[in-house]
């Protein structure tokens, strides 16, 4: 025997639970990671605006406070707070603008662009370019209504980005960080938690390769719903198997037990034969070891058969088929090896049941050989229309039917009154469990002209 | 120009005898020209070549409102450490040099690598137009965050504005210590009619930045400036000419006059006093940026370096005078106790931020000088006694 922990199990990566669900959680971290950073990256952006575009109009607000006119002429004293304000952004540069009632530049920077879409509001903010850089610039209207002068000062003030640009940059990064730190937590959690919740099936694995080889009893330990169910199944197809080997195993001590005795007899008939010289005994000698082995035969065929139906029970797909379809086979496979006559009477309505024909077919042989082999003729096969939910296929004899101890035995695995090869104990026993596997039931009456023995089905309602 | 070449081939030996020669040659073809371009230069703005005696790897050129005399010994010094390296040094006045990188800011041409200037208002401007570049972070690191702005402009030296007094007239009483002192002797007679002298501002860069930072800074600018106006000051261009009347007694007091000047005076001159005014005194810093066009970045971030670094700073300080923005407080208390100072809490440098923009303001201008003029009419300027 190899030792359990020797053999190398198939781990095709593909197929482990944890690379499944570790790449899955990567895959789904990849996509919040990704969204986190657009989501930051916008949230930064938006953030270090509003911060700094409160500067500017804070800014912008102090310069417009202070255009007063004198001599008939619209002025600006620049208070000095307004550009202390603006030096909060360290490293931005500063510009400036302010145009008069009558569109010239009062003081600044003469060349200062204007918003594209300069809409009249009383105050707009605008990113433009100027001197080669990125500025944000904020326009604010003061209407001046003087005795000479009236219209509308703008003040423009704007900076360059690169502190807002650092501050996003800033915000983006700490998002994206904490997101980061925060998924790789949670995958090495992913794998721990994993690995406890798959420890019940290395369990089921250790209780299983711990087993002895012979034992195919149901595993039962606890375990989780999940794998309860996986452990069912195990369980269900261990029994299956156990039911096999047994089968198997009966079979091959069935086969053996009562073969042998036949054999034996056979062997003893040879050594007659061979010591015996009178031509007239040598004859019935003869006569007798030809029955014995066409007996033999039989019991083979019926030994096969018996093992194949035990097969079929467990592996054969259940059809729709019509019972007298059924009969019908039957009595052509009989008739083809035997010249007895059977009448066949049959419903002119299909009859429906569910079931495996081969099995049937066996089970409906069995009953006639049984039939024509000990009871007598005429031999009557048939099939009856379906009644009360159920219908029947019945094989009649003008005989005296079983006797009650083998009827009494009928159902056990051999009927093993096993001595003679014309033994019916077998052929009922195969339509004993024919008749179990398609839930229908052995029916044997002794009626006023003979006895009758059949099975009878539940029919389907279609 | 075979001969040339070959006189050139004797005189230089192999190892980069190419180049040196090439050089050579470009300088005999440009010969004509170019002297006559320099001998205008020099008499026209002060060019100063700094020569070397090995090949030359780089030539530097500064652009400054600094004395040359002041930058001479730093300059020697860095071609010690750097040696091969040419430097031009053009020495112009604050307004010369300012127009003169404007323009060719404007028209990206290359003037110099580095520009130096006192006048640190403009300085700042050509910065925020886009006139520098950034050596990168890691210069002036060490400097205050007050005397850098962007990683572009990078304050040079620590200078305050002090008051300088006549040692024989103040023998007996004590000078001014702050402005309300000044304000109340100014008041008092008219012992101090046409003897206080002062920086015209309409025309010195430096006399105009403490103008205006002083009236940010307190009230007493108004006061001041009437009292001045009353007594007749007297206004100059530059901080020489108020030092050198207050030694002989043409004048008794000198207001804001640039500290490191004066400091370097009363070293050797016993007639002159010094006080660092103790409601505030103002400490301007020399800003230098290199030229967004320079073609030699390299070598003008390597001098702006060395200039930071303790034997620049140890230099600067000894032969010139002037303090460095790092250890400057320090070094001016241990000056200025000498000199009867100031508490170093009350000493407030001017910070290079846009704020400096202000006073450029040609509308803040003239509303500014409008005040001036209406205490200080310019016909004193006339005639110095």
């Amino acid at each position: 025997m190899i030792k359990p922990g020797l053999v190398p199990p198939s781990t095709n990566p593909r197929q482990s639970v944890a690379v499944r669900l570790g790449l899955a959680m990567a895959v789904i971290l990849a996509v919040v990671l990704l969204g986190t950073i657009f989501a930051a990256n916008k949230y930064g952006q938006d953030a270090a605006d509003e911060t700094f575009d409160r500067l500017l109009r804070g800014a912008a607000l102090q310069i417009a406070e202070r255009i007063l006119v004198t001599d008939g002429h619209a002025n600006v004293d620049l208070p000095v707070s307004a550009f202390e304000l603006l030096s909060l952004a360290r490293t931005d540069r500063v510009f400036y603008r302010i145009i008069g009632p009558d569109g010239k530049t009062l003081t600044g920077y003469g060349d200062l662009p204007l918003p594209k879409d300069d809409k009249g509001r009383a105050d707009q903010i605008y990113n433009t370019r100027f001197k080669g850089v990125d500025i944000r610039a904020y326009l604010l209207r003061r209407q001046l209504a003087e005795r000479f002068v009236s219209g509308d000062v703008k003040v423009i003030v704007a900076q360059t980005t690169s502190e807002r640009v650092a501050l996003a940059r800033s915000i983006t990064t700490q998002a994206v960080l904490t997101i980061a730190a925060a998924g790789i937590v949670l995958l090495l959690l992913v794998i721990v938690v994993m690995r406890i919740a798959l420890r019940p099936l290395a369990r089921v694995e250790r209780t299983i390769l711990d087993r002895d080889v012979n034992d195919l009893s149901p595993i039962d330990i606890a375990a989780p719903a999940e794998v309860a169910v996986l452990l069912a199944a195990i369980n269900r197809f261990m029994r299956r198997l156990d039911r096999r080997i047994e089968a198997m195993q009966n079979f091959v001590a069935d086969a053996a037990h009562q073969i042998r005795t036949p054999i034996t007899a056979l062997r003893a008939q040879l050594q007659l034969a061979l010591d015996e010289d009178d031509p007239v005994v040598l004859a019935r000698l003869h006569r007798r070891l030809h029955e014995r082995t066409v007996g033999l035969g039989r019991l083979a065929d019926q030994l096969l058969s018996h093992a194949l139906i035990a097969h079929r029970a467990d592996m054969a797909v259940s059809q729709d088929l019509d019972l007298r379809r059924i009969a019908l086979e039957a009595e052509r496979e009989i008739r083809a090896v035997s010249d007895e006559f059977i009448q066949v009477e049959l419903p002119d309505e299909p009859v429906a049941i569910k079931g495996d024909p081969i099995s049937l077919r066996e089970a409906v042989k069995n009953l006639l050989n049984n039939a024509l082999k000990h009871g007598a003729t005429p031999v009557v096969l048939r099939v009856t229309p379906v009644q009360n939910g159920h219908a029947s296929l019945l094989v009649r004899d003008q005989g005296s039917g079983i006797t009650p101890e083998i009827s009494g035995r009928i159902g056990e695995r051999f009927a093993a009154n096993g001595i003679g090869p014309d033994s019916a104990g077998l052929g009922l026993s195969i339509v004993s469990s024919v008749a179990s596997s398609h839930g229908a039931v052995l029916v044997r009456r002794c009626t006023t002209d003979g006895f009758e023995i059949g099975l009878e089905f539940p029919v389907v309602a279609s | 120009m075979k001969t040339v070449w070959h006189y050139c081939k004797k005189a230089f030996p192999a190892k980069r005898r190419k180049q040196t020669c090439l050089w050579a040659l470009a300088a005999l073809i440009g010969g004509g020209a170019g002297i006559a371009a320099t001998v205008m230069n020099v008499a026209r703005a002060g060019d100063r070549e700094f020569p070397i005696s090995t090949d030359i790897s780089g030539r530097l050129v500064i652009q400054s409102s600094t004395d040359y005399m002041i930058f001479a010994p730093v300059i020697e010094a860095f071609q010690d450490r750097w040696p091969g390296i040419l430097i031009t040094y053009n020495e112009l006045t604050t307004n010369e040099l300012n127009g003169a990188t404007e323009q060719a800011c404007d028209q990206a041409r290359f003037l110099g690598d580095l520009i130096i200037s006192s006048s640190i208002d403009q300085q700042l401007k050509l910065v925020n137009d886009g006139c520098a570049q950034s050596p990168g972070s890691r210069v002036g690191a060490n400097l205050p965050d007050w005397a850098k702005w962007r990683d572009e402009l990078f304050g040079l030296t620590y200078e305050p504005a002090v008051t300088v007094y006549n040692k024989a007239f103040f023998a007996d009483r004590k000078p001014p210590q702050n402005r309300f002192d000044l304000i109340d002797l100014l008041r008092e007679s008219d012992t101090f009619r046409a003897k206080v002298g002062s920086y015209d501002i309409e025309t010195s860069g430096v006399g105009y930045l403490f103008a205006f930072q002083d009236a940010i800074q307190a009230s007493t600018w108004g006061r001041l400036v009437e009292s001045l106006g009353r007594n007749e000051a007297q206004l100059f261009c530059c901080t020489g000419q108020i030092l050198e009347r207050v030694a002989d007694g043409r004048l008794l007091l000198g207001y804001n006059v640039l500290g490191s000047y004066a400091l370097s005076r009363i070293g050797r001159d016993k007639r002159v006093g010094l006080v660092l005014p103790s409601d505030y005194t103002l400490i301007m810093s020399r800003a230098a940026f290199i030229s967004r066009d320079a073609r030699e970045p390299a070598i003008a971030r390597a001098f702006i370096d060395f200039m930071l670094s303790p034997p620049g700073r140890a230099i600067l300080s000894r032969d010139a005078g002037l303090l460095s923005p790092i250890g400057g407080p320090d070094m001016l208390a241990q000056l200025a106790g000498a000199a009867k100072g100031a508490d170093p809490q009350e000493l407030r440098p001017i910070a290079l931020t846009p704020a400096l923009m202000v006073g450029l303001d040609q509308a803040k201008r003239n509303i500014f000088l409008q005040q001036w003029r209406a205490a200080l009419p310019p016909r004193q300027l006339s005639h110095h006694p």
